[in-house]
């Protein structure tokens, strides 16, 4: 049996010890290769971008209060609703729970001591700055009013900063494909001895299949953004129909892409969620292999669907049948998903702590945001709803009901492991619940009023959907006060927050075989393989008051043998 | 962790290729790409492009095999450079499948934007 | 597991790290640096390959839509300028796998004249291309909206040909400079480096002389049969004979005629798109071509820095058996870029 004061190094609250204290001054953040700083720094600047773009959403919920506009021109609505969409997708969201939890929580889940390209990781964080440089110097020279999709041929004619924004997304793009190649090699070659591909905690399954879709999607949006700016400074004509260029070609390129990053920024929050679920109510996750797959299965069919959002731009009826019906199979492995996490759920110890709080929110909204795709994919009921806010609702139950709660739960979830502390369970419980109904309030009136005819992006309406339109305002400020409220949660906790042990949840994953915060170098011991979601290896330590792995107390009895197959 | 590697000595980690082999391969590449270019001037009708493409082809299988070590890599590597032509068939594929379909409606488009009209700057068009 | 157990696990890690002086601290082996690296650049390759496909999805495009176009630019383009291009890339491509399997063998002087070898090719290709793309824009070939075709302007040596050559220029004058700086200075690894550079850019140089040379010669030889077929139609009172040589000198309709016969009628019969309209359409073909051969510069240029790194390592002697990841990555990139080639070359010359 190890000492106490050897397990409290190994496995006990480090505060003074750990990749926090390992070096000071800004130099050692800046120019850092330690995983866990690039990650910290991706979090700081990913919920910046959050916060800008966060206060944009509120202040176009603000002025559709009336219908006949509050203190926005059309053309400032415009800019408004374009630098929303553009700055939350490619600073935030896409990268959000990849680069920010991923690069902190996906080396320590292996074992490992850092990604396989440390020099390359840092070399994206500041691929991402500069990209999000481009996107801001568009934002402040002379906007941007395409829409976050930057259609041709409007956005080859209007005299917004098209380049900068178009340059900026590039450049992001390229941040995006570095951090998934970077963890599709960790991945593959990091893993340590006696863990394999089924020994790997569900969370790293979804980022390995978001890094296929980074890899092979992400490079045809930087070719595709790349003509655009030729076309709007040399004009190729590759995409302008007054020169005889193609414009539905730049709709097919640029959803190529952008309907694969939709699963970009879904996949990684389904496994935190699978993660979150079977922790919290610490029982080994049912289906361990469907979810899995489903992971791999959601990233290949994301690349057989793009078409879906063309069926109004012209596209034949026997494209328009391909695309609907396989985008009705993209239904079933994310329904495999909701199944098993149910599964899971089913006679387990549930502990509403704040991350399960998360969870079930995500499950509830996701399960709304894809059941309502299924409208979507019909495509005579596609022809009715395009373009209208019924749109608007379902890709935001998908992206902020599916990814933002998945990333707050997420950093609830690991708060502990990356600042040595617990928050304020109670305060987290509530801001959970302000975001889940806030968010409620906002989008389900857009549902509605989306199908009776109200169309997106229109800055002035008809008196009829003045009701919802102010439903949704208020229940958009509910959301953001509960955002806030979150990350005061988080950040009080940082600061004031209940010292904690390496182990608060009782987790089996091997990162949290650390002391809290993790020293630089992860583990300062051998790890101790286990099965990701054997939580009977794990054994309270009242000395330590936290959960350590049940061979470092008790040496006479080997560990369990798997039980997975 | 303690696994120890081979890696000393003169026991490389990758395959060492003879000189002969990669000669020979630069010898075929361009007798192929004489060959193309000669069988350019043949009348070969609408054959001709699928000649120049499967030549195309023959010559980055045998750079691919040879001269990147292909042929000795691994599995995975191998697959994972394949996928690529997968998904670019696929991306491809897909988007010219219908394309026919709405070219008449590019024809249609308001010509009158002419590069001088739109663009100033843009040189007009010489008669 | 006791507390002198953990503590010499913890210990035997260390222990057991033979590290060589270039394994970075968190792998455990050369392997496995070797095989990340090999995995992390065959994964570059993907994303390579799908951010080209956009192009060829372009292309492809256009030619099943437009293959008149196609036809009739393909003229303007010199099929044998580029094929000797095409050789002299799959030359630097033998010459970087010799580099590789002389790195692997621990042959510092054999990698060095390997990876110069390469270098230089990267270079001659540039030059060949300044040449072609400088007598392009003399002829006011440009892509789609700035498409202006006039006859050749400008004797002796182009402005654009000497505009993209001054780059190169003061690259050559400051690496030779810096070379001989250096060796006064003592420091014979970097006079050999900078030497090698200097070598490197007068790779251009000899490619840019050698194209531009082919290309007087060929200009001339044009002219020669410009006047021997005016002297021909002069003997037969053909109507449409007469009528090219009355504008034999304009490169537009020479081409034209010379193109297939069929497509000009064709072209004529569509009434809204006049002969004008399909010259202007000509220059759809030419955005294609200028994306897709610059974009292949690019990386060319690319690839010239990423050799120009690996030589300077390659001098200070940092291969060794188990460790020359570096040579064979960038070895990958550089057949990459000769393997787009490749196809680039048939799909924009070879077209009849």
């Amino acid at each position: 049996m190890t000492t106490i004061a050897n397990r409290q190094e190994l496995f006990g609250h480090t505060p003074d010890k750990n990749y926090y204290t390992a070096s000071k001054g800004f130099l050692s953040w800046a120019l850092t290769l330690d995983h866990k700083r690039i990650g910290i720094m991706y979090l700081i600047g990913v919920s910046a971008a959050f916060f800008l773009a966060g206060i944009f959403a509120l202040v176009l919920r603000t002025e559709l209060l009336t219908g006949t506009g509050v203190f926005l021109s059309e053309k400032q609505y415009n800019q408004m609703f374009t630098l929303h969409g553009a700055i939350m997708v490619f600073a935030f969201i896409i990268p959000s729970i990849p680069a920010a939890l991923g690069n902190f929580v996906l080396p320590m889940m292996l074992g490992a001591k850092d990604v396989a390209f440390p020099r390359l990781n840092l070399c994206s964080f500041y691929l991402w700055v500069f990209g999000t440089l481009f996107l801001l110097i568009a934002m402040l020279t002379s906007g941007l009013d395409t829409g976050w999709t930057f259609y041709a041929p409007y956005s080859i004619r209007t005299s917004t900063a098209v380049t900068y924004a178009t340059m900026g997304a590039f450049i992001l793009g390229f941040s995006s494909i570095f951090t998934g190649l970077n963890f599709l090699v960790t991945v593959n070659t990091m893993r340590p001895p006696g863990m394999g591909w089924f020994q790997l905690p569900l969370f790293i399954w979804a980022l390995y299949a978001t890094a296929i879709i980074q890899i092979l999607a992400t490079p045809v949006l930087g070719i595709t953004l790349l003509l655009l700016i030729a076309e709007r400074t040399l004009h190729i004509a590759i995409f302008d129909p007054a020169l005889g260029g193609d414009p539905v070609l730049f709709q097919h390129f640029f959803w190529f892409y952008s309907h694969p990053a939709v699963y970009i920024m879904i996949l990684p929050g389904m496994g935190v969620i699978s993660e979150l679920i079977s922790v919290h109510s610490r029982k080994e996750i049912f289906g361990y292999k469907f979810i899995a797959f489903s992971s791999v299965a959601i990233a290949f069919l994301g690349f057989l669907v793009w078409g879906h959002h063309m069926f109004t731009s012209g596209q034949s009826v026997v494209m328009n049948m391909v695309f609907s019906a396989i985008t009705f199979t993209v239904a079933v492995p994310s329904a495999v998903k909701v199944f098993n996490w149910l599964g899971t759920l089913y006679k387990g110890s549930i502990a509403l702590t704040t991350p399960m709080c998360y969870a079930l929110a995500f499950i509830l909204l996701f399960g709304v945001g894809g059941l309502t795709g299924l409208f979507l994919s019909t495509i005579s009921v596609d022809r009715h709803l395009h373009d209208t806010y019924f749109i608007v609702a379902h890709f935001h139950f998908v992206m902020v009901g599916g990814t933002l709660t998945a990333l707050l739960g997420g950093l609830f979830h690991w708060w502990p492991k990356i600042t040595g502390r617990m928050y304020n369970e109670t305060l987290g419980r509530l801001s959970a619940f302000l975001v889940f109904s806030g968010f409620n309030l906002t989008f389900l009136p857009q549902f509605v009023m989306g199908s009776r005819g109200m169309m997106r992006r229109y800055a002035r309406y008809d008196p009829e959907f003045k009701v919802f339109h102010q439903w949704s305002t208020f229940g958009a400020f509910v959301l953001g006060f509960g955002v806030l409220l979150a990350y005061a949660v988080l950040l009080y906790a940082m600061k004031r927050g209940k010292p904690v042990a390496g182990n608060p949840w009782g987790a089996a994953s091997l990162e949290w075989q650390s002391s809290s915060p993790p020293s630089f170098h992860n583990f300062d011991h051998k790890v101790v393989m286990n099965e990701p979601y054997d939580f009977s290896t794990q054994v309270y330590d009242a000395e330590l008051d936290s959960y350590v792995h049940r061979r470092f107390l008790e040496p006479s009895k080997p560990t369990t043998q798997p039980q997975h197959s | 962790m303690a696994h120890q590697t081979s890696g000393h000595g003169n026991s490389a980690t990758g395959h060492v290729t003879p000189i002969r082999l990669l000669v020979t391969i630069f010898v075929i590449l361009v007798g192929l790409t004489i060959l193309t270019v000669v069988a350019n001037d043949w009348p070969l009708g609408h054959y001709d492009l699928w000649v120049a493409l499967v030549i195309a082809l023959v010559k980055a299988t045998l750079v691919a095999l040879f001269f990147m070590h292909m042929y000795w890599d691994k599995g995975f590597n191998v697959f994972a450079f394949l996928s690529s032509f997968v998904f670019a068939t696929l991306f491809i594929g897909f988007t010219l499948m219908d394309t026919r379909h709405y070219q008449d409606s590019i024809r249609e488009f308001p010509k009158s934007g002419r590069p001088d009209v739109i663009f100033p700057g843009a040189p007009t068009q010489q008669k | 597991m006791t507390a002198t157990e953990l503590a010499e696990s913890a210990h035997d890690e260390h222990a057991h790290h033979s590290h060589g002086e270039f394994i970075a601290h968190h792998f455990d082996s050369a392997e496995q640096q070797y095989d990340s690296g090999k995995l992390g650049i065959w994964l570059f390759l993907v994303t390579e390959i799908l951010f080209f496909s956009g192009l060829f999805c372009a292309y492809t495009l256009y030619r099943s839509h437009h293959p008149e176009i196609f036809v009739q630019a393909s003229t303007f383009l010199d099929k044998r300028l580029g094929g000797l291009n095409t050789i002299v890339l799959l030359f630097s491509s033998l010459t970087m796998a010799l580099a590789v399997r002389s790195a692997q063998l621990v042959e510092r002087k054999k990698v060095i004249v390997y990876l110069v070898l390469t270098m230089v090719c990267a270079a001659v290709f540039l030059g060949i291309k300044a040449v072609e793309y400088s007598h392009k824009w003399d002829e006011g070939i440009f892509v789609r909206a700035y498409f202006n075709l006039h006859e050749h302007v400008g004797h002796g040596i182009s402005k654009y040909l000497i505009l993209i050559s001054v780059p190169f220029l003061v690259l050559l004058v400051g690496s030779v400079i810096a070379a001989f700086t250096y060796r006064s200075l003592g420091k014979q690894h970097l006079f050999v480096f900078f030497i090698s550079l200097a070598i490197m850019f007068g790779g251009y140089f000899l490619g840019a002389v050698g194209g531009k040379v082919y290309m007087n010669w060929k200009t001339a030889r044009d002219a020669q049969l410009a006047a021997a077929s005016i002297d021909h139609s002069a003997s037969t009172t053909d109507e449409h004979s007469s009528a090219e040589s009355h504008d034999a000198a304009t490169p537009t309709t020479k081409h034209v005629a010379a193109s297939d016969a069929a497509v000009v009628p064709k072209a004529n019969e569509d009434a809204d798109h006049g002969p004008a309209h399909l010259d202007q359409d000509i220059g759809i073909f030419f955005s294609i071509y200028y994306c897709m051969t610059g974009l292949h510069a690019f990386h060319v240029i690319g690839g010239m820095i990423a050799l120009s790194w690996l030589l300077y390592r390659s001098i200070l002697g940092h291969w060794r058996a188990d460790y020359y990841g570096p040579v064979d990555f960038v070895g990958l990139y550089w057949h990459l870029v000769d393997l787009i080639w490749i196809f680039l070359f048939p799909l924009l010359y070879l077209i009849n």
